[in-house]
């Protein structure tokens, strides 16, 4: 994203919400919200779709869960069968806890994996932050659709939406 | 507008007013400051039981376990009865973290990161006892299947023993990824608070470049909710799994279908007990009595009353199955628990774990700190004579009354406990110095809670002009002056 990007600051939660849904009622461009907590209703006034990570973890699980009844059935039926406390060689039930804790290991690790590559964290990241959104301000990032001018109108939207202030970035992290 | 909580019944989270610059400031205060002279007192006191109990250990593992007072009845006793120990108080944490955030208990918020790091750390000590009951703990790594030179010998996957390796270290694992991805946003505020240093290039790399993006923020509360629905599960599959090691046997007082729901409850029944000693402690030190407030210790005592009353019932429904089963073993077993050599360790456990729980129902002592501090001693206590309990009373009088014995532990064991408290103690105190004990993010997020205009909303919305007026605008102004929120310097 290179074109300019302009940046509305607010200082509480309920104020961010309703420029969001305004601005993006306006028919602007969300680039992004950032805020210093988890606002809830905000996916929903930007617009947001409901992860898929969700699949990851049914996905991971179900190989955990796979992988693991594979290695049991492998190791104490067909590679070297031990009668112990003659037991049926393939335990079902006995296999169960390990099964169920390797699919919950599989799934949590997948699912962190996921989304810290979707959302591109990573240890070394030089991405810049905005001033003081990790701490009590609320940004609203707006790119413009078409011409840069229009920005003005943004900016005006958002300053009577209870802007504190306005800055325009020539590019900024997403 | 979802997150606003402006029920007449519902008390705020946080008593104090504050804004959300403050919270940081107060937060992120007793890391960023010289620690004082008492907690390099406190600091020095655990690192040097720690290192005590590290050249104890080094001792046994040199010499055997041989140094231990184990002799052939009883084969099992003060390690597996400390490993069940820390197992069960780093049950609190996960507890909180997830299922009381899948109950939307939000009152968990300032408790729960404490509380995980506690858990991972009693988790650690927990591990440390089955490492040295090894003898050769180097070669603990045979516990894993992996394909080797011995034709390939597997483990013996029907064995609870190792189902606890599985549960124990996936228990970890996930407890670790769940606690450090509730601490990222956290990570990115101090590293932005810090000047450039040491310090912001460690806070960079751990906090991963988080920017607070809402796009981001979306898929975190997506994955946050995943991973209680996984830890949920977990900690219960954890505790329960210990509970085999003893039910799967067939010794008289362990063969019981009730261990699972036993050990659980009393897991979570001694985890809150030492989440309410530790943060009792911390709020005074730290001065965060408004933001873990007499309210947060209420409501653990009560957990801790339910979870009391379960302990209790399992006690006694131990003792009526005893009985009306029929089984001469199974009866001589509890009644040589009750009244027996070993009736003493039974009685301090009936004492600690089943009557002083009681005293919570008296709200003077449940909103009293120095009596909660004192009873979450005594049920701790209790808690480990219980499993001492049942690990040494039911091993001593074998089925072959030639094969009776008593059982004493050594210096060397005894040492070997001590110096796991060092462990956890050095471990918290550090982490105390070095990372938000508080999830900053969370308690913004519940600032608002309960309070009428909402404490985070420092001055009335500007009013949209033209524009046709959302109706969430109008928004009741705030009694905090503009000066407090918007200024950095503010008095905290």
């Amino acid at each position: 994203m290179s074109a300019p990007v302009l940046i509305g600051y607010f200082d509480n939660e309920a104020q961010v919400l309703d420029a969001t849904r305004a601005v993006r009622e306006a028919g602007f461009v969300l680039h992004d919200v950032y805020t210093p907590y988890a606002v809830h209703g905000l996916d929903d006034a930007m617009g947001l779709k409901p992860s898929r990570l969700t699949w990851v973890c049914f996905g991971a699980g179900l190989l955990g869960c796979t992988l693991a009844l594979s290695l049991q059935y492998y190791t104490s039926v067909v590679s070297w069968p031990l009668n112990v406390g003659g037991k049926p060689f393939n335990s079902f039930p006995a296999f169960i806890p390990v099964t169920f804790e390797l699919t919950v290991l599989f799934a949590a690790l997948a699912t962190v994996a996921a989304f810290l590559a979707r959302a591109k964290l990573f240890p070394g990241s030089r991405r810049s932050v905005l001033p003081r959104v990790t701490d009590d301000r609320f940004a609203i990032a707006v790119a413009p659709r078409e011409a840069p001018s229009e920005l003005d109108a943004a900016e005006d939207l958002m300053r009577r939406h209870g802007a504190v202030a306005t800055d325009l970035l020539e590019e900024v992290a997403s | 507008m979802s997150n606003q909580h402006l029920s007449p019944l519902r008390e705020p989270l946080v008593t104090e007013p504050r804004s959300l610059g403050q919270l940081t400031e107060e937060i992120c205060a007793p890391m960023e400051r010289a620690p004082t002279w008492k907690w390099w007192v406190a600091f020095g006191i655990a690192v040097s039981v720690l290192g005590t109990g590290a050249g104890i250990v080094g001792y046994q593992v040199a010499t055997g376990i041989g140094v231990w007072g184990l002799n052939k009845t009883i084969g099992w006793a003060f390690d597996i009865t400390n490993f069940v120990f820390w197992v069960g108080i780093g049950h609190a944490g996960t507890l909180i973290s997830a299922i009381l955030f899948l109950f939307r208990q939000k009152w968990r918020t300032s408790i729960n990161r404490a509380a995980e790091a506690m858990t991972l750390f009693a988790v650690m000590c927990a591990a440390l006892f089955p490492l040295i009951h090894m003898g050769r703990p180097w070669l603990a790594f045979w516990v894993m299947p992996y394909p080797n030179d011995r034709g390939s010998l597997w483990v013996n996957f029907r064995s609870p023993l190792l189902w606890d390796v599985f549960a124990i270290s996936t228990y970890f694992t996930v407890s670790a990824v769940f606690w450090y991805v509730g601490l990222i946003p956290d990570l990115a505020t101090v590293r932005d608070r810090a000047k450039a240093g040491i310090r912001k290039a460690v806070f960079k790399v751990m906090s991963l470049g988080w920017t607070g993006s809402n796009r981001t923020w979306s898929r975190y509360e997506t994955v946050y909710l995943l991973l209680a629905g996984l830890a949920t599960p977990l900690v219960l599959s954890v505790h329960t799994i210990v509970s085999m090691d003893f039910a799967t046997s067939v010794i008289p007082g362990w063969h019981t279908t009730i261990f699972p729901p036993y050990f659980v409850a009393g897991a979570v029944f001694s985890g809150f007990a030492m989440v309410l000693t530790l943060m009792i402690i911390t709020r005074v030190v730290l001065g965060y009595e408004h933001l873990i407030t007499l309210r947060h210790l209420e409501n653990m005592t009560k957990i801790i009353i339910v979870t009391g009353g379960l302990v209790s019932l399992a006690y006694a429904t131990e003792f009526f199955i005893a009985w009306y089963s029929g089984n001469p073993y199974e009866r001589f077993a509890f009644m040589n628990r009750a009244f027996g050599p070993y009736a003493w360790a039974y009685w301090i456990m009936v004492t600690c774990n089943v009557v002083s729980p009681h005293l919570f129902w008296f709200k003077k002592i449940r909103t009293s700190p120095a009596a909660i501090f004192v009873l979450s001693l005594v049920i701790n206590v209790g808690m480990w004579f219980e499993r001492f309990v049942i690990i040494v009373t039911s091993l001593h009088r074998d089925f072959l009354p030639s094969s009776w014995a008593m059982y004493t532990p050594t210096m060397v064991e005894v040492g070997t406990f001590i110096g796991t408290f060092g462990l956890f103690f050095t471990l918290f105190l550090l982490f105390v110095r070095v990372l938000p004990i508080i999830s900053i993010g969370e308690v913004k997020s519940v600032l608002g809670f309960a309070r009428e205009g909402h404490a985070a909303q420092p001055h009335p919305p500007a009013k949209p002009v033209a524009e046709e007026p959302h109706p969430v605008a109008h928004r009741p102004a705030s009694p905090v002056p503009l000066a407090i929120a918007t200024r950095k310097d503010a008095p905290v």
